[in-house]
């Protein structure tokens, strides 16, 4: 069969970093073939320039024997490239229909439009009504406006980045059924994603990049989950090691919790209990926006609760803020790092300062101790390996990777009673993810209470020793973690959101 | 205090010219914060429109050629914006402010040799019966064409935006841009085509002061015309019906209170003189309250710089 998509020595070069290398490969009609990589291995930057956002210096591209250079997305379009983004491109205040016919070169009128996005709708089991404001949808639901919309112009290449990262379990099931039905077809796919297991489920090519190099291509049915993270990586990767210890007393204590929603996008928490002994660590998952933020605050005290809602070692701290629970070593670490748990364009000097002030005496008499800051800034940035050329760089000039590593160490190294911490390992390769993972587990072990919160089910099971799921603010009633199955978790996410399996052709 | 000596036919008919200058005005700027740029410039555009179009009038005889070039003024000074604010990224609202400083200035300079002079007079619509019938004659058919165009042009942006493809991409541009950036759209360059058309109208609607409304030029005439114009745009939750509603209450309590002050009213000066800006923010604050988070809601990129990335 001949190559619908022939990539020959694609190189992009930005100022400072070569993002893609002497990139090629090639994909068959029909074929699902996986883009494989870290962050920052070069795969986005790749996928833009097939679909036309980017330009490469050089190489050349070859679609069904013909040069294919798109100039915008509009060429690549119309050539048959349809892409989904890993950050949804909807435009919230407007419909359904509405955000499907930007993305068409020649939408019909909407009345037409509108039947036709019902009717793809149901022949691939991804319902979606088309009046509705995508502002008010869940995530699951916004994709498949991406889909559909992508779907409507009869795609021959079907680019799909990290689609996964917001759906349940069922979900992704759903949008699989979907994608082979689609391959089934005749249409390509290429799916990036850094999720082994998902890659060797769906796809049956896969190219291996490592800092916008190829180094290496595999059909991934015939390789193990730890083979292909050795490929992306370059070397051998250490599972996080626990030694299994009985829990100790109950450190924090929360019962029947509820918190409005603080804004009008937030999410209302409702009637939260849950405990978490010394030595032990309550993983709470979840499709984001359920809740997580609401409840780091409500933790971390920047939302003070009434009454005894929250307890350190049976004493009520509900009402105390930030600084009075450091004191008492309760600690967090939020997810948004620019901006929540960073101030982008203060020193690294300064934010450690901003949460270690209280826990590590970095200021006498009112006045900050600036040279016990800086070694507290220099000892977070040498135990996280933490990549900068100094402490007094702006925390905004960090990677998202290495300034993760900074937050989730300023707050680890304070030695917390207990540590709320919220997608921990967001954007953060696999190494130093599991070096991350290796440091809250220590924490843990030394007799502190942890409570992480994160989207990636894998990390949660791999250092949990409970398991709870935020649905719509409330809590499920926390498990073990250890042999619960993926269909349980996602019944304790709360499932699929009304998703059916695409009945193509049985319809 | 006698009220008998308003007449409540030639009150709608003179609210309704007063009331053009903002509703042009008002209508531009909410084109151009739908495509997610803030231009408090719009005061400086009308006096900048309202001195070119005056000037153009005197020297051609013809309001008409001064309407054009009072748009074609607006949009200029407005594509001066454009570039500082869509090219160098600059603020927008230090550049707004700027701007709106820089017109009051260039045109007060522009203006020196025309201070006193009449504009020539501009033809109304007159139909015979039609124009003659009591009441409605003078409210309805005894206009001059730039009033009808500018109730043409409500109609016409309501029905672009909601219906027409154009109008769905600028508001995909207001409302993420970086989303349209993604699937191709150029941000930039329909940014800048709506600050023109929304500088085109401020200059339309500056010369619907000089040439209509007072007729004549005076130096800083539009007195807060602009900024009332922007504040409309804001609680008529960037919808041109209720731009209209808002420009025409706002145009309606000014020629009220005059017509009261005229007529002796025992009330202060000062409070009827303000009484338009109060009530019309008033009313229009307590609308956009009522309504549901959705219609309100402003565009999500509003004033927000844009530079693509990669």
């Amino acid at each position: 069969m001949t190559a619908l998509l022939k990539i020959e020595g694609l190189t992009k070069a930005y100022p400072g970093v070569v993002a893609n290398d002497d990139v090629s490969f090639e994909i068959a009609p029909g074929q699902v073939h996986a883009l494989l990589g870290e962050n920052g291995a070069g795969k986005s930057t790749l996928v833009k320039m097939i679909y036309g956002l980017v330009k490469p210096n050089s190489g050349t591209m070859t679609l069904r024997g013909q040069p294919f250079e798109p100039p915008e997305p509009r060429a690549a379009r119309a050539d048959g490239v349809a892409m989904v983004f890993q950050h949804f491109s909807l435009f919230d205040a407007l419909s359904v229909a509405e955000n499907i016919a930007l993305g068409m070169e020649n939408p019909p009128p909407m009345a037409e439009l509108a039947q036709r996005i019902s009717d793809v709708s149901t022949e691939y089991g991804l319902p979606l009504s088309p009046d509705m404001t995508v502002g008010d949808l869940s995530a699951g639901e916004r994709q498949r406006v991406e889909i559909i919309r992508c779907l409507l112009q009869n795609p021959k290449l079907l680019i799909m980045d990290e689609p996964t990262s917001v759906l349940t379990p069922q979900e992704v099931q759903i949008l699989f059924a979907t994608l082979r039905q689609l391959s089934a077809e005749g249409t390509a796919i290429l799916y990036i994603s850094h999720k082994l297991e998902e890659i060797r489920s769906l796809c049956d090519q896969a190219t291996v990049l490592r800092l916008g190099k190829v180094v290496g291509r595999c059909d991934p049915r015939q390789k193990s989950a730890a083979e292909l993270a050795e490929m992306m990586v370059g070397s051998e990767l250490r599972p996080p090691s626990r030694t299994p210890a009985e829990p100790g007393a109950p450190k924090l204590q929360v019962t029947n919790l509820s918190l409005p929603a603080p804004s009008a996008f937030g999410t209302a928490l409702r009637d939260i209990s849950f405990t978490v002994h010394a030595g032990e660590v309550l993983g709470i998952g979840g499709v984001a926006g359920n809740g997580q933020d609401e409840l780091l605050s409500a933790l971390s005290g920047e939302a003070a609760t009434s009454g005894a809602t929250v307890r350190l070692n049976g004493q009520p701290i509900s009402t105390l803020g930030p600084n009075a629970r450091r004191a008492l070593a309760v600690l967090a670490a939020p997810e948004e790092r620019l901006g929540h748990a960073a101030a982008p364009n203060m020193s690294l000097i300064e934010n450690a300062l901003l949460t270690g002030a209280t826990r590590q005496n970095l200021t006498r008499n009112g006045f900050i101790d600036w040279a016990a800051t800086r070694r507290f800034a220099e000892q977070i940035i040498t135990r996280f390996d933490v990549r900068t050329p100094g402490p007094g760089n702006a925390a905004r000039a960090l990677s998202g990777g290495n300034l993760q590593k900074f937050v989730i160490g300023r707050e680890v190294l304070q030695t917390p009673e207990v540590l709320v911490v919220n997608q921990p390992t967001w954007g953060v390769d696999a190494s130093a993810a599991a070096a991350i993972r290796q440091s809250l587990l220590d924490l843990a072990h030394n007799g502190a209470a942890l409570v992480v919160i994160s989207q990636d089910l894998d990390e949660l099971m791999e250092i949990s020793d409970r398991f709870a799921a935020l649905n719509e603010g409330r809590l499920s009633a926390p498990r073990p973690a250890q042999g619960l199955s993926i269909e349980e978790i996602g019944l304790m996410m709360g499932g699929a959101h009304g998703m059916e399996v695409a009945h193509h052709g049985t319809a | 205090m006698d009220l008998s000596s308003i007449n409540a036919a030639s009150l709608i008919a003179s609210l309704m010219v007063a009331s053009t200058p903002i509703l042009l005005a008002a209508l531009g700027e909410m084109v151009v914060e739908k495509a997610g740029v803030l231009n408090l410039g719009v005061e400086g555009m009308m006096i900048a429109g309202a001195v070119c179009g005056f000037v153009i009038a005197v020297e051609t005889g013809s309001p008409l050629a001064g309407f054009a070039f009072a748009a074609f003024g607006g949009a200029v000074l407005s594509l001066l914006f454009g570039v500082l604010t869509q090219y160098l990224l600059s603020n927008q609202v230090a550049t707004g402010l700027g701007l709106t400083l820089f017109g009051l200035g260039l045109s007060a300079l522009l203006g020196q040799g025309y201070v006193g002079q009449k504009a020539p007079p501009i033809a109304r619509l007159d139909i015979p019966v039609l124009s003659d019938l009591p009441f409605v004659g003078p409210v309805l058919f005894s206009h001059d064409v730039m009033l009808y165009l500018s109730l043409a042009m409500v109609a016409g942006v309501a029905w672009w935006l909601k219906n027409a493809r154009g109008g769905l991409i600028l508001r995909s541009v207001g409302e993420n841009h970086d989303a349209a950036h993604a699937l191709g759209y150029k941000v930039v360059r329909i940014r800048l085509m709506a600050i023109m058309f929304g500088g085109a109208c401020a200059g339309l609607g500056g010369a619907y002061l000089s040439l209509v409304r007072v007729p004549t030029w005076v130096e800083g005439m539009t007195a807060g015309a602009g900024w009332i114009a922007l504040a409309i745009v804001v609680f008529a939750s960037w919808k041109a019906g209720r731009v209209l509603l808002g420009a025409y209450l706002f145009g309606g309590i000014t020629v009220l209170q005059l017509n009261l002050q005229a007529a002796g009213a025992k009330l202060p000066v000062v409070v009827l003189d303000s009484s338009p800006f109060v009530i019309t923010i008033v009313v229009l604050v307590v609308m956009s309250s009522a309504r549901n988070r959705a219609a309100l809601a402003a565009p999500a990129s509003l004033g927000r710089p844009f530079h693509a990335s990669g």
